[in-house]
């Protein structure tokens, strides 16, 4: 599955904005907002893709992987949720902390094209054994 | 809270950027790769070794780079190891990231190591010290 990089891009960007208001405005309800689309991301929906198609119609100068960006989607959902049980918890270091990283990364991603979720993956499974 | 990690990303992704794929001398022990460790024969003159994996974004672009470097430069070999099923070299060699690309002499000492995707002008500089250019 290949997947338009500038939609990728695009979807990043939104990703900002949306956490940004996240730690501005403490909104709980708009980061489970934010959860349920890197969930749909993860599973190659993303809703800010979606939008990116319906507004852009020129083809994409070359397709890129869609695995890389699906697995970083689900790398988001995990601090989204992270962050969620923050707010719900009120441990507020956590809510914070949690979205201030997925906002790192969605930065990093939407401004440098650096994926930083792609990055966890050796990293996380150097430390598990080696059995496949 | 949202313009220091703003301003923190800004700066890491000026780091990163400027650091990817930049070729270095490998520190701490020097390495010395066989073909057994590669399951592929070394190049005559060198060898350029490739870790990649399932979500890595630019190893395609890397492969192609590579490829390219060794259709032009006699002697080289590109090896591309998929890093999942080689975690034995991925601990031994610290290797952290896709792609890192490893730049071996005709011994298959490690003369350089670039983490992220190289340039190809890096890759020949890097090849020139390996055949001693």
């Amino acid at each position: 599955m290949h997947a338009d990089p500038r939609a990728l891009r695009f979807s990043a960007a939104v990703t900002v904005v949306v956490l940004a208001l996240v730690l501005v405005t403490g909104g709980a309800w708009l980061l489970a907002f934010q959860a349920v689309v890197f969930a749909l991301g993860a599973f190659g929906a993303s809703p800010y893709g979606m939008i990116f198609k319906e507004i852009v119609k020129s083809p994409p100068r070359e397709l890129e992987d869609a695995t890389p960006p699906r697995f970083a989607q689900g790398v988001g959902l995990f601090f989204a949720l992270v962050g969620l049980i923050g707010y719900v918890t009120q441990i507020t270091p956590l809510a914070l902390g949690a979205t201030a990283a997925a906002l790192f990364a969605a930065f990093l991603n939407a401004a440098f094209g650096l994926c930083l979720g792609c990055e966890m993956f050796l990293i996380v499974r150097r430390l598990l054994p080696a059995a496949k | 809270m949202v313009l220091i990690t703003l301003a923190v990303a800004t700066m890491a992704g000026v780091v990163i950027r400027r650091r990817d794929g930049v070729p270095r001398e490998a520190g701490g022990d020097v390495e010395r790769l066989t073909s057994g460790d590669l399951d592929a024969p070394l190049g005559e003159r060198a060898t350029l070794v490739q870790f990649s994996s399932a979500f890595c974004q630019p190893c395609r672009a890397t492969r192609r780079i590579l490829s390219e470097v060794t259709e032009m430069v006699p002697g080289v070999a590109h090896v591309e190891i998929d890093a999942e099923t080689r975690l034995d070299l991925v601990r031994s060699l610290n290797v952290l990231r896709t792609p890192t690309v490893l730049i071996l002499d005709a011994s298959g000492r490690v003369v350089r190591r670039a983490s992220g995707q190289p340039r190809k002008a890096d890759v020949i500089g890097a090849l020139g010290l390996a055949v001693g250019e």
